[in-house]
């Protein structure tokens, strides 16, 4: 068998956009109410619990918190799980 | 020379311990027990270096060998019957994956009701799970099969199975010609795994694929699951050559006449075929040495690789007989014999249009004598010569 078929199984990498740009899968977008976002008005690295329950890793924990939109699939686990309420999942129709 | 007088499970259990794997996981079930039985003790007793898994089912231990195996351990295991359809989930896996893992399946009927006699029903009927498979007609062959499997597996990246009739090979004693480990090192080189790991380059291995190529990260274009189930069939076809140039190899390495991918017996001269897999199949010998007393020129071909099927091979040895007549301890219900159908589809591609008739036989255990298989022969000839095809499938002494 030559080696030089790296594609008789199947494998993928630990990388972004491994999978191709998954937020083309999006129903519901993650938008955040900063005014209400903890890390946003304690101007501190706290709570971070969407970026923590995130299942795909694409919200960043920075000041202010940013959602990655291009590989966000809209599961709504942040706005679930946001303490503040920050999060509201509003329909991609809507935003156009 | 080593001849030693050993049971088909001793002789694939010596095998694979010949082959040196190094992982082995099975659960006990009969008529296979006394292979996982072997080779848990030749581990205990430090005569085999290999890690002995056990597990609580057979859908694990075959689990253990995929996992071991993608790792790039040499892995092996066995079962029987209900064990083979329990892992039956993970004999796709095995295949998809591309796993050179050899498993020996010890044919059993399969439930309900029980029994825990032979027939073939268990593995041919796992035949489209991707697995090569190839049937051994005494136990010879077991040991012999179960060395060549590893080459095989090895070199076209494919899972083989080595399967072989319960309780008359497994639990018969016959004299064996035993393969010295060094001449086996020199035709066996060691196992080298087709994924490399490293935790510099993780990767996830058959994570979800789509209908579709698609990049990935890197810019590499990766097969969509029809381009990867595409190439398995391809890998298995094309295994036909790699079955054939390996049993050669081993042929002239270890002295031995057997066949790659079909045998014959007296068919040159002879107008009816009797075809058949496994120890019915070398029972038909006697059968048709019973009828050329009869002036009855019958010849046997026997089918060892079932899977890739040797269409061009069983059409070429097919091509001047006037009677054909399958001899299966196997059936598709609803329909008519597996092996039966596979032969009929591969003369029909090679335009041959030989009366064919097939005898559904010794299923659960029932026991199938050279002289019955040469008294029914001679009852289908006088049909097939009255151009009587009414009744072409007929259940051997119902």
């Amino acid at each position: 068998m030559p080696k030089s078929d790296d594609n008789i199984c199947a494998i993928s990498r630990p990388a972004i956009g491994e999978a191709g740009k998954t937020g083309d899968w999006r129903d519901l977008r993650p938008v955040i109410d900063y005014t209400k976002c903890i890390a946003a008005i304690k101007k501190k690295s706290v709570c971070y619990a969407c970026w923590l329950y995130c299942p795909d890793g694409v919200i960043l924990p920075e000041n202010p918190v940013k959602i990655d939109y291009e590989y966000c699939k809209g599961c709504g686990i942040c706005a679930e799980e946001c303490p503040s309420s920050a999060i509201t999942m509003i329909t991609e129709e809507k935003e156009k | 020379m080593s001849v030693k007088i050993i049971t088909g499970n001793s002789a694939a259990a010596l095998g694979a311990k010949i082959c040196k794997v190094q992982v082995i996981s099975a659960y006990p079930i009969t008529p296979q027990t006394s292979v996982t039985e072997t080779l848990s003790q030749y581990v205990e007793a430090g005569d085999l270096k290999a890690e002995y898994v056990r597990v609580e089912s057979e859908h694990s231990a075959l689990t253990v060998c995929i996992s071991a195996s993608t790792v790039g351990a040499r892995s092996f295991t066995s079962t029987s019957s209900h064990g083979l359809l329990y892992m039956h989930e993970q004999v796709h896996w095995a295949a998809g994956s591309r796993l050179p893992i050899v498993m020996c399946c010890v044919n059993r009927g399969v439930g309900a009701p029980w029994t825990i006699f032979n027939d073939q029903q268990d593995s041919l009927s796992q035949r489209d799970t991707g697995w090569i498979q190839l049937y051994c007609k005494d136990n010879q062959e077991i040991i012999d099969t179960v060395i060549q499997a590893y080459k095989i597996a090895e070199t076209s990246y494919l899972p083989v199975m080595v399967c072989y009739d319960g309780f008359l090979l497994s639990h018969t004693m016959m004299p064996v010609d035993i393969p010295k480990e060094k001449d086996v090192d020199k035709f066996l080189p060691p196992y080298k795994p087709y994924l490399s790991f490293s935790k510099k380059e993780p990767i996830n291995v058959n994570p979800v694929v789509f209908p579709w190529k698609r990049e990935d990260s890197k810019g590499v274009v990766r097969d969509g699951y029809m381009e990867l189930r595409q190439k398995l069939n391809e890998a298995l076809i094309s295994s036909k050559d790699t079955i054939l140039n390996i049993n050669n190899e081993f042929n002239k390495l270890f002295k031995r006449e057997s066949a790659g991918l079909i045998w014959e017996y007296n068919t040159k001269d002879a107008e009816v075929c009797i075809i058949g897999i496994g120890s019915i199949a070398s029972e038909s010998e006697e059968a048709a040495d019973l009828l050329r007393k009869e002036k009855i020129k019958v010849g046997v071909l026997g089918i060892r690789c079932f899977r890739p099927f040797p269409k061009e091979e069983i059409v070429s040895a097919l091509k001047n007989k006037k009677y054909i007549i399958v001899f299966e301890k196997a059936v598709s219900y609803g329909f008519e014999g597996i092996v039966a159908s596979e032969v009929k589809s591969a003369l029909y591609d090679g335009g041959i249009k030989t009366p064919l008739f097939s005898y559904i036989a010794g299923l659960g255990g029932r026991d199938v004598k050279p002289s019955d298989i040469a008294s029914e022969v001679k009852k289908a000839l006088l049909e097939m010569k009255k151009k009587n095809f009414k009744n072409q499938t007929k259940w051997f002494g119902c």
